[in-house]
């Protein structure tokens, strides 16, 4: 599945510009647009120079309206085109949100199977880099209720090439999310051949056994960090990845609790009602006897997300995650 | 636009049997849905929306399009007007109201998305489709509706405003009804007409007599020829009065003037037709009977089929992905150990 023989070194953004490059020339009905995605190449350049390989027909700059860049992606795919459409920042899909939850997810069941929605929606998200107002909800919590949707969260620039490449070619709509703050801090080896990650399958990030953290997107650089901190401690902190949500890799879930007992999760999102809250959920269904301790959620607070000089202490830091880490394997 | 004129006034190159044609498909879209109205009331189908008042713009668009190339994207009450697109609508319909998944489902070769609950949303849809056509070179336009009180959605301006961006090959059919659910015009925009809303997406909008089907045939006509010669979309506002309830739900008498209906039941568009033709010599009693009699049988037909067709009770979990998740695959095992492989409502 993947040609590992030739790497290169890419940030996570330069991983997904070269992951659209491929997939418009590899398939002749990839339509990217979105607002500022065509000649401007994208505010963050994630479609640099898509425009002037493919033509302005097939990467097109979009009036400045969510709610059409989400509804015209049904026409298209109803119409045997692959639309990677962009919405700028996540936190303007709320603008959408009636054609993503409403439409979108629900193309293929409505029509009983008549139309597809090979949809990959990207969208940057999360906190971390003085945005303003909107640019930095996580919402994948939202997103992953509402059944039609696979929910796409890379942590790593292989990753989001091998992510991005699958959800292209897939036959369902996928929300493929892509942490700002990891744009360009997060850099590591991508396969330059055809490279494609299945959804639903965890990934361990570091070895350990006596506490597992799971984590997703940036957030698992930040739990690698927590994990290092630790580690001098004498705690062997394993980080999963879990890559996606929505399908979610369930048995490596369970079998890192059983080989572990004690777990940690971190989410981005405020608290109440986030993923993490399912994870933990899932470990109470199927893991329960294997626990140590109970399991410890880190994540954001139950506020909307603040201002640019609040926001480093709202988003879960390696600081928060090492304590977490260390109270659960203190509880006896 | 003022009651009071009688009949169609224009009948273009349409011969004599197509003129015949569009009044029995308007007698049997009106057929159908007061037999959806009764088998709501009998408890035999949910919740559903007349059609009476809005015949002769569903039929005249239907009839201005070519149903091998064009596409269609309803708002809720189209279906029963729709047959030239295909004789298997009617059956559709009839899953639709009675509740069955497969009511969705409107078949290839059949170029009609099923009924836009979500008030606008379809107009989108609909651009991308018109877009998409454009992108691969396929000839072909696409007529979506939607009603007065849907022209106040956010998504009717972006998609009106993209679509003029494109030059997409689309016809916005906005069927001005005189009220959403309770709200009358007046209360849903302070615009001389909705025909002027197309001034801001660069196309242009006019307004036809939507109790007339030759004045919205011609009107469909002349819109599709402009999408097919490049020039982009039109915005058409078909005036007609709603003549039945909103929905099964509903009851218009709290907010219907009582003289303005009468008034507008004078120009219920299949009694102009029926003039129209009847002067002409077009049309007689057994015409009339042979059209509601047909219309009654097909209906009863496809009551029938749709009252018969097995529904799986775990059939909700179909078509959610091409391949189930796990989870789904291990939720339909639990709901079928505990409910078993029975058959649903």
């Amino acid at each position: 599945m993947t040609d590992t023989a030739t790497t290169a070194s890419m940030t996570m953004v330069e991983a997904i510009n070269h992951t659209l490059h491929r997939e418009m020339a590899r398939d002749e009905r990839v339509v990217v647009f979105g607002e500022d995605v065509g000649h401007n190449g994208g505010v963050f350049r994630a479609t640099d120079g898509l425009q002037a390989a493919f033509g302005s027909r097939r990467v097109v700059d979009t009036p400045l309206a969510e709610g059409v860049i989400a509804g015209t992606a049904v026409g298209l795919a109803a119409a045997g085109l692959v639309p990677v459409p962009e919405i700028q920042f996540l936190g303007f899909s709320y603008q959408a949100f009636h054609q993503i939850a409403g439409q979108i997810a629900r193309l293929r069941y409505r029509s009983q199977g008549r139309f597809e929605g090979p949809i990959t929606l990207r969208a940057p998200f999360g906190g971390g880099v003085r945005t303003p107002e909107l640019h930095s909800e996580a919402i994948e919590g939202q997103l992953a209720n509402i059944p039609g949707l696979k929910i796409v969260m890379p942590a790593s620039a292989a990753d989001a090439k091998g992510l991005l490449a699958t959800a292209i070619r897939d036959p369902d709509p996928v929300m493929f999310l892509e942490p700002l703050r990891g744009y360009r801090s997060i850099r590591d080896e991508v396969p330059l051949g055809d490279h494609l990650v299945p959804f639903g399958q965890a990934r361990e990030v570091t070895p350990g056994d006596d506490v597992v953290v799971f984590a997703w997107s940036y957030m698992v650089e930040v739990a690698r960090r927590a994990a290092e901190e630790v580690a001098g401690e004498g705690i062997g902190a394993r980080v999963v990845d879990l890559r996606t949500l929505v399908p979610l890799d369930l048995d490596t879930i369970v079998q890192a609790v059983e080989q572990c007992g004690r777990a940690v999760v971190v989410q981005e999102a405020p608290e109440t009602n986030g993923f993490a809250a399912e994870i933990i959920a899932l470990i109470n269904e199927h893991a329960l006897w294997s626990l140590e301790a109970p399991v410890m959620r880190v994540s954001g607070y139950d506020a909307p997300y603040p201002v640019g000089r609040l926001e480093d202490r709202y988003i879960p830091d390696q600081g928060r995650v090492a304590a977490a880490i260390r109270t659960t394997v203190a509880t006896r | 636009m003022a009651p009071g004129s009688t009949a169609p006034t224009s009948t273009h190159d349409l011969s004599d049997d197509q003129l015949r044609q569009l009044l029995r498909e308007m007698i049997g879209a009106r057929v159908f849905s007061t037999r959806a109205f009764n088998l709501q009331r009998q408890g035999r189908a949910g919740t559903n929306a007349p059609v009476d008042g809005n015949e002769a713009i569903i039929v005249g668009a239907s009839h201005a399009l070519d149903p091998t190339t064009d596409w269609v994207l309803p708002q809720y009450r189209e279906l029963v007007g729709l047959q030239r697109f295909g004789d298997e609508v009617i059956d559709r319909y009839a899953l639709y109201i009675t509740g069955h998944p497969g009511g969705g489902h409107l078949p290839e070769p059949i170029r009609v998305w099923p009924p836009q609950i979500s008030l606008a949303a379809q107009i989108p849809h609909a651009v991308g489709l018109a877009w998409g056509l454009q992108l691969q070179d396929t000839e072909g336009v696409v007529l979506v509706f939607f009603g007065d009180g849907a022209s106040s959605e956010g998504d009717f301006y972006e998609a009106g405003n993209f679509a003029g961006v494109l030059a997409a090959p689309v016809i916005f059919l906005c069927v001005n009804n005189g009220w959403a659910i309770s709200t009358p015009t007046h209360r849903q925009t302070s615009a001389a007409s909705f025909a002027d809303k197309a001034a801001a997406f660069g196309f242009p909008g006019i307004q036809v007599d939507g109790t007339d089907v030759l004045a919205v045939h011609e009107a469909v006509s002349a819109a599709r020829h402009r999408a097919l010669a490049g020039d982009g979309p039109t915005l058409i506002e078909a005036v007609t009065y709603r003549l039945a309830p909103h929905t099964t739900a509903d009851d218009p008498t709290r907010y219907q003037p009582d003289h303005e209906v009468a008034e507008w039941r004078d120009r219920d568009p299949i009694e102009s037709m029926r003039r129209l033709l009847t002067s002409r010599k077009l049309w007689n009693d057994d015409d009339e009977q042979e059209a509601n009699d047909t219309a009654d049988e097909r209906m009863e037909l496809a009551v029938q089929r749709a009252e018969s067709a097995p529904t799986p009770a775990d059939g909700f979990f179909d078509h959610v992905y091409a391949t189930p998740t796990e989870r789904m695959i291990r939720q339909r095992a639990a709901f079928r150990a505990h409910y078993g492989q029975e058959d649903g409502q």
